[in-house]
């Protein structure tokens, strides 16, 4: 008979609190009809994402599993815990003025969204492939919705039916390929596979199509090449907010499981897997770059861009130490605050909705409005990996875990990457500073929302210069 | 914490700009110039601090940064970094006087660049870090693009992106190079690996074929900021289209920073593969030297005319410092500081028609001697010293560096004398256009002779070219300790023979 201890519901009071907060939402909506409350849901989402971001801090350091070896509590997911309650709260104060802006009344926004960050919380936190696959799918489901959540918009519906179609695709290879683990292993929890892989394991063919079955689905989720060709369609269609969402948030849970899961559980078999996911990460930057460099449009540019920095991150999962799972979760911090806040700002910049972020747009910004200049700036500047940003030192910490691995080629492609990158980000700076504007630029600016700009573009330069006590959080929780 | 204050204080000084309002341009300047002069008033300090005599690094400074990885804010200076650490203080001032009237829109924001750019030059060439010195080396990158970028010439958006790109090509090749270093290196007090540069180059004991990568993955940088042909093709352009400032301090100092790479990080520790090398960048430095001198010579644009000098002349600073003694390399160090001082000059003087008159086209002008017989004068004395005149500081430095070259190739000494006739004939040539004859273009009946600002600007350098020309003692003797200690690194691993007949 199993038994749910107090300790037990403890370790999930995060996710718990996101849970209270969605059941709040639907009730807060149900009243809020027919009265004055504009801002009551973003406001609940709001508290309810600190919320459970204090409680992912209070959680902090209790080590080891919970519910019988099903769910962890290490650091490494209060971490990510705390940085997907952060990644929720911009997106939610990004959301207002977007929603308004497009006419975007569906009061269901702020729910699903809150469920996609619980859906990633228990991707983290899972323990073994089972917990894994229901966090995944909740966040997935969560998401196919969002992005077609301009049901009006062709460009928006067809993108949460391409997310929907090919998410079940890679879904389903994920599921297929724990079933075959699970079958030569006999258990689905990473400890006990990662146990029978260490004790020697026997190369079968159900193994081997179990760990590549997997590593496609998990290829399929990140958006790695050659399983990429969904995400910038999706990307380009979804609301912008939520693509900004959908670059960082999840694909941040998905990397989490990835290190989890073949980066430690499966890391004894790695002779199987290793020459696959360097050629996955070699082919992923490379080939997001290379088309990024040729997009007209600024938001498909960060979609194909954010491609490139999959591959970057799987670098890092590459390389396989402890040192290159701190970079990569440090990475994925900096990441997130970057591409979030390039997102916001070109959200503000394109107010018409016809343009479909054209480079265009972008002229002039710099100079007539300082703030979204500077900003903009300082999140493209770390993004391209310039000093001393926080981009820069996630990009150095991830390629100096692969050098010290001894894999210098796939530094070298990696870094020559990032100088290609340097030419589509430099674009809009040369668009925002460089050239005239068509008449007067007039941009609404929200006060919060510039607050949250200036705010994460501080936060970008002051973790890339002084980034050693977060290097130090990351590593106490590295798992 | 004399080095630190150098590197803070114009970086102090941006910010503060920024509290500056828009509509206060004149503050603006009179804060940039403070700011600048606070800079050089406190490299000045170092000089005076600084024991001549002495090879090792000087008023070390160390803190600790990221410990987890091995950073530290490490700073330091010697014979090598002194000299190139003053021109930059003292250039960036004549650079903000220089702007004072040319640069007419934005003024607070040119400044805020400018400020930051002075604060990487200065930390690039104080690093003894490698993590540091990276760092520094890529913050220059932002203020120059958009230096160029939104102040520059008709060309400026191709010209800039051009330089970017270029540019940071080279560097992420090097960050390859430091990672290898760095995982070889370790700190005997903790015992975990380190970006120190000192301990990097006493322990750096690469196998020949990790020396050949190593040198390569640092020297392609260095080979592009150079710019050592076939990697100068950034530079014309760049430097067109720059507004005066940026070209000065672009030529004035960004470039050294690639000849002071060599020096400091090649050589000491890839001297294996650096005598492996030195045919080989011989060569190229050779074909830029005759290369840039031809390309001179056909150029219509003055300004065009002095970036393609350069080429030519940061040649001869890499013959000097392949020849891998005493000679050449103190010749290259001081042609260096030289070319800072001529070229910048140069820049300045072109900067000086160029706002009177908005071309910059031989063509445009000839006889204007006759109008603006000081202007003539200065001209005269600085085309003069980047020709290399005797008495002049570009004599000096060429004679050094040929001396040296002859003495372990006379081929190449040869080819390299051919390289300053050819000096001489396209400034010379260019001079005679522009100045004598007769006025055929009205407009320049009515030129104005050089402003007090201006003389003053282009005086300091003529002084400095006269000194260094006339009595160079005291930049070589502090200047050779260090060299020798660079050379000491060839006689430990038993490679000084092989090059020192």
């Amino acid at each position: 008979m199993t038994t749910v201890s107090s300790q037990d519901l403890l370790a999930i009071l995060p996710e718990s609190l996101l849970v209270l907060t969605a059941i709040l939402l639907i009730v807060a909506d149900g009243l809020r009809r027919g009265r004055n409350w504009t801002g009551v849901l973003p406001v609940i989402s709001v508290i309810g994402l600190v919320a459970c971001g204090a409680a992912a801090i209070g959680n902090w350091g209790q080590g080891g599993t919970v519910f019988e070896g099903a769910v962890f509590t290490d650091g490494f997911s209060s971490f990510f815990a705390t940085l997907f309650a952060i990644i929720g709260t911009l997106t939610v104060l990004f959301s207002p003025h977007y929603l308004k802006m497009r006419s975007m009344r569906l009061s269901e926004y702020y729910v699903v969204l809150i469920l996609a960050v619980f859906g990633m919380m228990v991707m983290v936190k899972a323990a073994n492939l089972l917990i894994l696959f229901l966090g995944l799918e909740t966040m997935s489901v969560a998401l196919y919705v969002l992005a077609g959540f301009q049901r009006r918009d062709v460009k928006s519906a067809e993108s949460g039916m391409k997310y929907l179609v090919m998410g079940a695709f890679s879904s389903g290879f994920l599921l297929y390929g724990i079933a075959l683990l699970y079958a030569v292993v006999g258990s689905v929890s990473y400890a006990d596979i990662g146990e029978y892989l260490s004790a020697g394991y026997k190369l079968g063919p159900m193994l081997v199509a179990g760990i590549a079955l997997l590593l496609v689905g998990f290829a399929f989720k990140c958006a790695a090449v050659p399983f990429h060709f969904w995400s910038p369609d999706v990307y380009d269609g979804a609301p912008t907010t939520v693509t900004a969402f959908m670059s960082t948030g999840p694909k941040a849970a998905a990397f989490v499981a990835l290190i989890r899961v073949f980066g430690i559980a499966l890391e004894p078999a790695s002779p199987l897997w290793a020459t696959a996911v360097t050629w996955l990460a070699i082919l992923t930057m490379t080939v997001g770059n290379v088309i990024a460099l040729r997009q007209t449009s600024v938001k498909r540019m960060l979609a194909y861009s954010s491609i490139a920095h999959a591959g970057y991150l799987l670098v890092g999962v590459v390389a396989g130490t402890d040192a290159a799972r701190v970079a990569t979760a440090y990475y994925l911090a900096a990441y997130a605050l970057m591409n979030l806040g390039a997102f916001a700002v070109i959200i503000l910049i394109n107010r018409r909705s016809d343009s479909g972020y054209a480079f265009d747009d972008l002229r002039g910004i710099g100079f007539a409005h300082p703030v979204l200049g500077i900003t903009m700036s300082v999140f493209l500047l770390s993004l391209t990996g310039i000093p001393p940003t926080a981009g820069f030192f996630g990009k150095l910490y991830v390629f100096s875990a692969a050098v010290q691995q001894g894999h210098i080629a796939l530094a070298v492609i990696g870094l020559l990457n990032s100088a290609v990158a340097a030419y589509y980000y430099l674009r809009v700076i040369v668009l925002m500073y460089m050239s005239r504007p068509e008449g007067d630029v007039v941009v609404e600016q929200p006060g919060i929302y510039r607050a949250a700009l200036v705010v994460s573009s501080l936060i970008v330069l002051l973790i890339g210069m002084f980034p050693e006590q977060l290097l130090r959080v990351i590593a106490l929780a590295s798992p | 914490m004399l080095l630190s204050l150098c590197i803070a204080l114009p970086a102090l000084t941006a910010i503060l700009l920024l509290f500056i309002p828009r509509e206060q341009e004149q503050a603006a300047r009179w804060l940039a110039l403070a700011g600048t002069s606070a800079t050089f008033i406190a490299t000045l300090a170092v000089f005076a601090a600084f024991a001549p005599g002495e090879g090792a690094f000087q008023l070390v400074e160390r803190i600790s940064w990221i410990p987890s990885i091995g950073a530290e804010w490490h700073l330091g200076v010697d014979g090598i970094s002194l000299f190139l650490v003053l021109l930059t203080s003292l250039l960036s001032v004549l650079c903000i006087l220089g702007s004072w009237t040319n640069i007419r829109e934005r003024i607070k924001e040119f400044h805020f660049f400018f400020l930051l750019l002075e604060t990487g030059m200065i930390g690039v060439f104080l690093a003894l870090d490698l993590f540091v010195f990276y760092v520094m080396w890529e913050v220059m990158l932002v203020p120059m693009f958009f230096l160029i970028g939104v102040w520059g010439g008709p060309r400026r958006v191709y010209a800039t992106i051009k330089f970017f790109l270029f540019t940071m090509a080279g560097s992420v090749l090097m960050l390859v190079g430091i990672l290898y270093v760095y995982f070889h290196t370790t700190d005997p007090a903790t015992g975990l690996h380190t970006f120190n540069l000192l301990l990097a180059t006493e322990q750096s004991q690469f196998p020949l074929a990790v020396q050949t990568w190593l040198f390569l993955a640092f020297a392609v940088a260095f080979a592009i900021k150079v710019p050592l042909f076939p990697f100068h093709t950034w530079l014309p352009d760049a430097h067109t289209e720059a507004p005066t400032a940026g070209s000065v301090i672009l030529a004035g100092v960004l470039l050294k920073m690639g000849t002071y790479g060599f020096l400091r990080f090649c050589l000491p520790m890839f001297p294996g593969a650096t005598v492996k090398f030195v045919p080989l960048i011989s060569i190229l430095a050779i074909v830029g030297i005759l290369y840039g001198a031809l390309m001179a010579m056909v150029q219509k644009d003055v300004k065009r005319l002095v970036a393609y000098s350069s080429v030519a002349h940061l040649g001869f600073v890499m013959l000097g410092t392949f020849a891998l003694n005493l000679e050449g390399l103190s010749g290259s160090l001081l042609q260096q500081i030289n070319h800072g001082i001529s070229t910048g000059a140069l820049f300045f003087l072109v900067g000086v028609i160029y706002d009177r008159r908005h071309t910059r086209m031989v063509g445009d002008y000839g006889g204007i001697a006759k109008v603006m017989p000081v202007y003539a004068t200065l001209f005269m004395i600085i085309a003069l010293s980047s020709v290399g005149l005797p008495g002049l500081n570009g004599f000096v430095g060429e004679f050094l560096i040929l001396l040296g070259t002859f003495a372990y190739n006379s081929t190449y000494a040869v080819f390299g004398t051919a390289g300053i006739i050819l000096a001489a004939v396209y400034l010379m040539w260019m001079y005679q256009r522009v100045f004598f004859g007769e006025i055929k273009h009205e407009e320049n009946l009515k030129l104005k002779d050089v402003t007090p600002r201006e003389a003053l600007i282009i005086g300091v350098l003529v002084v400095l070219a006269i000194w260094i020309g006339v009595y160079p003692d005291p930049f070589l003797s502090r200047m050779q300790p260090s060299l020798e200690l660079v050379l000491t690194r060839f006689q430990e691993t038993g490679l000084s023979q092989v090059i020192v007949p």
